[in-house]
């Protein structure tokens, strides 16, 4: 078969515009003037949604597109999430995708609950995820206050209060959900909780109760592993990440939720994730996400990578930011992952096979470790360039050559890091990214060095 | 007021002393052990026969990751890389061993140069062709893969070592998958022998057909028997190599201390090289007793053996040969005993929990001396 030319154009300029898209973004957002700040964000959201509706019958952005952009979206803050973890905090996890299938999971099935009239779903998750939350900061606080506390009694306590609070707030929220169930109408009459606004409202909800609920299994499952040594700590996420699968798999059998049908996958989620759900949680993830690394916190959490010795002796605890750089990122695949569960509406074990879990990493590799800018573009141009452009370009050749990807990946990966270990834009910024010049001190000590986030390169 | 610790003299007086609440620690560690060690005599005394079935199930297992592992915890202890790349060299090996029967009729070659041979003997030399074909196969290519993808990092990171493993682990999967290669497919795999099963009811029977073992007999093939004999045999033989030849002798010291080893005059690149050759020639002669044991392979076979032969590495402790072993064998029988008791699907859920607990407990692992200096 040949290669039609004006599909490879079509498809090159598509990447070109989406490039230019994010660039312009990152552009805007760092606009010193905030008017400028707003009304180009929102100019530059309303231009795809015009581009996703407009013409009515056949748009700009057709279907296809339109998922590519969507899981270029969930696949940045995935990636954001573990360029947190291994490019600003250089912990190398592979358990970036675990946390994104349960983020996936936990939001489809509190959805999946709330459309098939039971409350119960959402207000354990909830109650859950907020008493789950406050146990581990308060046993945190108490905690702290031991010197040389075995990591192994730590994990033990936060493990029985964890499971006190789980406990407590299933009991809470299935007496609870009862109370719920007039509201919902029966199947003819479908009452005030069964509208539109309602799941809509229950999406989100539910995408902020999966992002949570990542963090606290991170918080957990980093806790103990977290101490071991780097390519360790590698190997056990990798573990992590088969495990999570495993029980994905037997998610009706091990696991009491039948709902999810194990194996063949969980069908019946609200296809709610529009364009502006894909939008703004991907916006705040960068906003909170920038806001973290241009801060204090994100600088300590920067120390940790460059030395740990030296920022020890700076007095910054590395445990704790090791956790909470872990727990951010996972709670930003938690996110992720819920807001591609409602786009896709379909979750099946296979999407979070451990072997896809090493797209993250190379989105982020790619970037650059340690660029915000390079995470977001690397994750929307492999979107575009290796799902969209060389799947379809592909397979004009022939039915054998789109397996090629996989084999084109790994070169590339390789190459990479044979050529270039920093990733191509290494740890450019852009706009709104890029790191505030440091005000001149008085004491013109600060004046030499460019401070902010603008890690060393040896 | 409580008083400042006399060693620790600028920790606030407030923090109180954590040492005294590893109990905790402890008491929930020996609560798991215990919980584990109440269903397997329970187990046991529930049904004898099946139990000592799935033991032997989880030997023939334990003794093949026994082999994979052998490659991970050398090339670990010489240049403390997790070769990613070496679950799919046994992948190779397999592959190379199913064309070889089935394509070339390799095992079938003594038969077709003497032909008064005995067909006894040339099962054995056939056999013996087609896994010394492998390994030589399998030691070329991480041969080559060490020349092309390891050495350049050497000085690298270490992380950046592990994700090129991990890239040249995908190549290899992903390329082995295409339709010219191997074919994504699962592919039936032609043994170079029959099997032979026994079962041990009053006494050791052969299972002939239409003479089917009675309830409750223990059943073993010529299989575990073969693969349980050649991964000793290799054990041992690579104990001699090590301890005893000159070249052994070079490993050992590479391992201690590259630099010096290197002012001593012993070759490095050569010593690394020979055993990445010897781990995955091991690792090769593994993949052929795992596909002949569980005749159906495709390019992902070695995945999942390779990283749960790694985990028997981390438990036996890394660099440490005998460790692998004992490792293995462990991992081996948790393996196959979660799946018979708890669920076929955990038993890969078990061996990372496993690697966990490890690497908190006893972070060298069983047999590994405690880490002098920080990396």
């Amino acid at each position: 078969m040949e290669l039609d030319p004006f599909s490879l154009l079509i498809s090159i300029v598509k990447i070109a515009v989406v490039m230019a898209w994010v660039y312009g973004l990152l552009r805007v957002m760092g606009h010193a003037s905030k008017w400028v700040k707003i009304g180009g964000v929102i100019a530059l959201f309303a231009v795809v949604q015009i581009a996703i509706l407009f013409p009515l019958n056949s748009p700009i952005l057709n279907n296809f597109d339109t998922g590519l952009l969507f899981q270029a979206c969930t696949i940045t803050m995935v990636s954001l999430g573990l360029n947190l973890i291994y490019g600003f905090n250089g912990q190398f996890s592979l358990g970036q995708w675990g946390f994104y299938g349960i983020g996936a999971y936990t939001a489809a099935d509190i959805t999946y609950r709330w459309t098939n009239g039971d409350a119960g779903g959402l207000l354990v998750a909830g109650i859950g995820v907020v008493l789950i939350g406050l146990v581990i900061l308060g046993l945190n606080r108490v905690l702290s206050r031991f010197r040389g506390l075995p990591v192994l009694s730590a994990f033990t306590l936060y493990l029985i209060g964890v499971a006190i609070a789980g406990a407590v707030a299933f009991f809470v929220g299935a007496s609870l959900s009862p109370l719920l169930a007039s509201l919902f109408g029966t199947s003819d009459v479908p009452g005030i909780l069964r509208g539109d606004l309602a799941v809509q409202v229950v999406f989100v909800l539910s995408v902020l109760i999966a992002g949570a609920f990542a963090a606290e299994v991170a918080f957990l499952f980093g806790l103990p592993v977290l101490t071991l040594g780097s390519d360790y700590f590698g190997i056990a996420t990798l573990g992590f990440t088969i495990v999570v699968n495993t029980l994905m798999v037997n998610s009706d059998t091990i696991l009491p939720f039948p709902e999810m049908k194990g194996g063949r996958g969980m069908v019946g989620i609200p296809q709610v994730t529009t364009w502006f759900y894909a939008f703004v949680f991907l916006l705040g993830v960068v906003v909170v996400m920038r806001n973290v690394m241009h801060s204090s916190t994100g600088r300590a959490i920067l120390s940790v990578r460059e030395d740990e010795t030296a920022s020890k002796a700076m007095g910054i605890n590395i445990a704790n930011y090791k956790l909470l750089a872990f727990v951010t990122g996972s709670l930003f695949a938690g996110i992720g992952g819920g807001v591609y569960a409602h786009y896709i509406g379909f979750l099946s074990p296979g999407t979070f096979d451990f072997i896809l879990g090493f797209n993250p990493l190379i989105i982020v590799v790619f970037g650059g470790l340690g660029s915000m800018t390079g995470t977001i573009v690397a994750g929307f141009f492999w979107m575009f360039f290796l799902e969209g452009m060389l799947r379809v370009l592909l397979g004009q050749l022939g039915t054998e050559a789109p397996t090629w990807r996989y084999v084109l990946y790994p070169i590339t990966l390789l190459l990479m890091m044979l050529v270039r270990p920093k990733g191509l834009l290494g740890s450019v910024e852009w706009g709104f990214l890029k790191p505030r010049a440091v005000p001149r001190r008085e004491t013109n000590q600060a004046a030499n060095g460019l401070a902010g986030i603008a890690p060393v390169v040896k | 007021m409580q008083k400042a610790n006399s060693s620790q003299p600028f920790m606030p007086a407030t923090r109180k002393s954590g040492a005294r609440l590893a109990w905790i620690g402890r008491g929930f560690l020996l609560a798991l052990a215990l919980l584990v060690l109440i269903v397997l005599i329970r187990s046991f005394f529930d049904n004898p026969q099946l139990f000592a079935q799935i033991a032997i199930s989880g030997l023939q297992l334990g003794f093949v990751y026994a082999l994979i592992a052998l490659g991970y915890t050398m090339v670990y202890g010489i240049v403390k890389l997790i070769n990613f790349a070496h679950g799919d060299v046994f992948m190779a090996g397999a592959f190379v061993s199913f064309f070889a029967v089935s394509h070339f009729q390799l095992h079938r070659w003594p038969a077709a140069v003497f032909p008064g041979l005995p067909p006894i003997l040339v099962t054995i030399i056939g056999s013996l062709t087609v896994i010394l074909l492998s390994m030589v196969v399998c030691a070329l290519m991480a041969v080559t893969i060490e020349r092309v993808a390891y050495k350049p990092l050497r000085n690298a990171p270490r992380i950046a070592a592990l994700i090129t493993a991990i890239g040249v682990s995908f190549f290899l999967e992903y390329f082995g998958a295409l339709n010219f290669v191997f074919s994504p497919r699962f592919i039936p795999y032609q043994r170079p022998f029959g099997v032979v099963t026994w079962y041990i009811y009053d006494g050791i029977h052969l299972v002939t057909e239409g003479h089917a073992p009675p309830q409750g007999a223990i059943t073993f093939s010529n299989i575990a028997i073969i693969i349980m004999v050649v991964s000793i045999l290799m054990q041992l033989s690579l104990q001699f190599l090590v301890r005893r030849t000159r070249i052994g002798k070079a490993m050992r010291a590479t391992a201690f201390d590259k630099q010096a080893a290197q002012l001593m005059g012993i070759n490095v690149d050569r010593i690394i090289s020979v055993t990445f050759a010897i781990g995955a020639a091991f690792a090769g002669l593994g993949g052929v007793l795992y596909a002949i044991a569980y005749p159906s392979i495709n390019t992902l076979l070695g995945v999942l053996p390779g990283l749960k032969a790694f985990v028997a590495a981390v438990l036996g402790g890394i660099g440490s040969i005998p460790g692998a072993f004992i490792g293995a064998l462990i991992m081996g029988q948790a393996e196959s005993l979660t799946a018979g008791y708890i669920s076929t699907p955990m038993r890969d859920a078990i061996a990372f929990t496993i690697l966990i607990i490890v690497l908190l407990v006893r972070p060298t692992g069983i047999f590994g001396e405690p880490e002098k200096e920080k990396v």
